[in-house]
């Protein structure tokens, strides 16, 4: 326990390359899911089709076989120095990040997209609103709503995919963390060591839960709807 | 009588329009034409292809055969190369300028309040400046009878308000033809005679070319130039109101609204 002080320190120094690749990935799947869903709806076969095989392509594979892909297989096939730098493997533990779990983001933006009833969308049409209005107008605003608790969990799952990154040696908090473990000295500490991380961990996904749902309130005021739904029934209820 | 011209004779021309789902055919070899400022009702049991008629003038259905005109020109088609081939999506944004529709189920936008839901329309599809649309939008919403209403959202007003949201909404877009498919059924029995006074006001004071879907068989012999009976997707009865009402000549007609009354 007397070394508390420097394992917390030892773990902060790997904080800044996990908020980095949280926060990088998250950003990069917002894009990835809101282009692949739409993506998945068009009515051209070949997009469709294309999207598709991105989507089963990296669902269906393991993302530390896609990290080294990425970092070491492809950095080798056309000889790009972009795994020679920590920063460099950052980004790459961005895209993968971004890309993996931008394939299942994408089934939550299409899923909900599908869910605004197509009332909406033939409103839209009778205003004689070009596609691209009313899917940017009437139909995603509303579609937000129910994207925001998937992409919730989606968010934490990914957070906590971060420590994939060691495999690629990414300096974030599970690498620097586990080379704790080379020193004979902490072995009798290890549990503290690991549970400081897994309090870590919890902390910054309670973080994204809090923003998700201030979010979520947002876009459901947003659409006329108060969280939760039961207050509002209450209220009218009271009111007739 | 086929050269369209200034004021067309006929606003509406369906000519041997086909309608088939898969293999249920809806509507059979249609033909009929609505004249301009004419308010002409569609009755007839469920199913008999009414609202599918409504649909495919809002371009929300394509046809299967057959091509409907409005004001004179293709609708469902656009003439290229001299001959007449299924519209695009440009073309329609085009033909579809001339059609507001009033639905069911109000279909308001609730993730805008009322006056944005009215505005957005003559915004963004008719290039109108947002001052404009506003000062138009609260016109209207004062002849709907709801000028408190504007900062509201959908969701906070009754069934009845919404419906004359959504008629304050297509009016917005000043339409030539205004379609309106069952507007009243889905509202509280104590709701509807105001909607459907509001429609009559609106019907004798525009020259607005009107197609209506209803249940309502007061209201339709009150307003109706014209009613057409429907019965399995075929026109079994076509002519004023006083006649359809009092003296049908079709045994279907008969039977239907004996049913109607029946119930009422």
């Amino acid at each position: 326990m007397d070394n508390f002080s420097v394992y917390l320190e030892r773990i902060l120094e790997g904080l800044p390359a996990t908020l980095w690749a949280t926060g990088g990935g998250i950003a990069l799947t917002i894009v990835i899911s809101l282009l692949a869903g739409l993506g998945l709806l068009s009515p051209s076969r070949i997009v469709r089709g294309l999207v598709r095989v991105y989507v089963e392509g990296f669902r269906g594979s393991s993302e530390v076989v896609q990290l080294f892909f990425f970092a070491v297989a492809l950095a080798i096939f056309f000889g790009l120095p972009w795994n020679q730098t920590a920063q460099g493997l950052l980004l790459i533990g961005i895209i993968v990040l971004g890309l993996n779990h931008g394939a299942y983001g994408a089934e939550i933006v299409r899923g909900a997209v599908q869910s605004v009833p197509k009332e909406q969308l033939e409103g839209a049409v009778a205003l004689n609103f070009t596609p691209v209005q009313r899917m940017w107008r009437i139909i995603l605003p509303q579609a937000v709503v129910e994207m925001l608790p998937p992409f919730n969990n989606l968010f934490i799952q990914l957070l906590k995919g971060t420590a994939l990154l060691s495999f690629i040696t990414v300096p974030e908090m599970f690498q620097k963390a586990d080379e704790l473990r080379a020193v004979p000295a902490f072995s009798r500490d290890l549990w503290l060591i690991y549970l400081i991380l897994l309090v870590f961990y919890m902390v910054l996904a309670v973080l994204i839960t809090v923003v998700m749902r201030w979010l979520e309130t947002l876009a459901a005021r947003r659409v006329g709807r108060s969280v939760p739904s039961r207050e509002r029934a209450l209220a009218r209820g009271a009111a007739a | 009588m086929s050269e369209p011209s200034e004021t067309p004779a006929e606003m509406i021309r369906f000519e041997n329009v086909v309608k088939r789902f898969g293999s249920n055919t809806v509507l059979e070899n249609l033909n009929f034409t609505v004249a301009p400022g004419e308010f002409v009702t569609l009755i007839g049991p469920s199913g008999s292809g009414k609202t599918t008629i409504l649909r495919l003038v809002m371009t929300l259905e394509r046809v299967t055969e057959g091509t409907i005109y409005v004001a004179g020109e293709p609708l469902s088609h656009m003439p290229k190369g001299g001959k007449l081939v299924p519209a695009d999506e440009k073309y329609l944004r085009q033909a579809r300028k001339r059609i507001g529709m009033v639905f069911q189920q109000f279909n308001l936008f609730p993730n805008m309040n009322v006056l944005r839901n009215v505005t957005e329309g003559p915004v963004r599809s008719l290039g109108k400046s947002r001052d404009e649309a506003d000062k138009r939008a609260r016109e209207l919403l004062e002849l709907v009878g709801l000028s408190d209403k504007v900062d509201a959202r959908p969701t906070q007003l009754s069934g009845g308000q919404q419906q004359r949201v959504a008629i304050a909404r297509a009016l917005a877009m000043e339409p030539e033809v205004l379609l309106l498919d069952e507007v009243t059924s889905a509202l509280d029995p104590e709701l509807v005679t105001g909607v459907l006074h509001l429609l009559k006001d609106i019907a004798t004071t525009t020259d607005i070319t009107f197609l209506c879907v209803t249940h309502e068989m007061q209201f339709a012999r009150d307003v109706s130039d014209r009613v057409m009976m429907f019965d399995g997707g075929k026109i079994v009865e076509d002519g004023p109101p006083e006649k359809i009402f009092t003296a049908p000549e079709n045994d279907r007609t008969r039977e239907f609204l004996q049913a109607v009354l029946d119930r009422a």
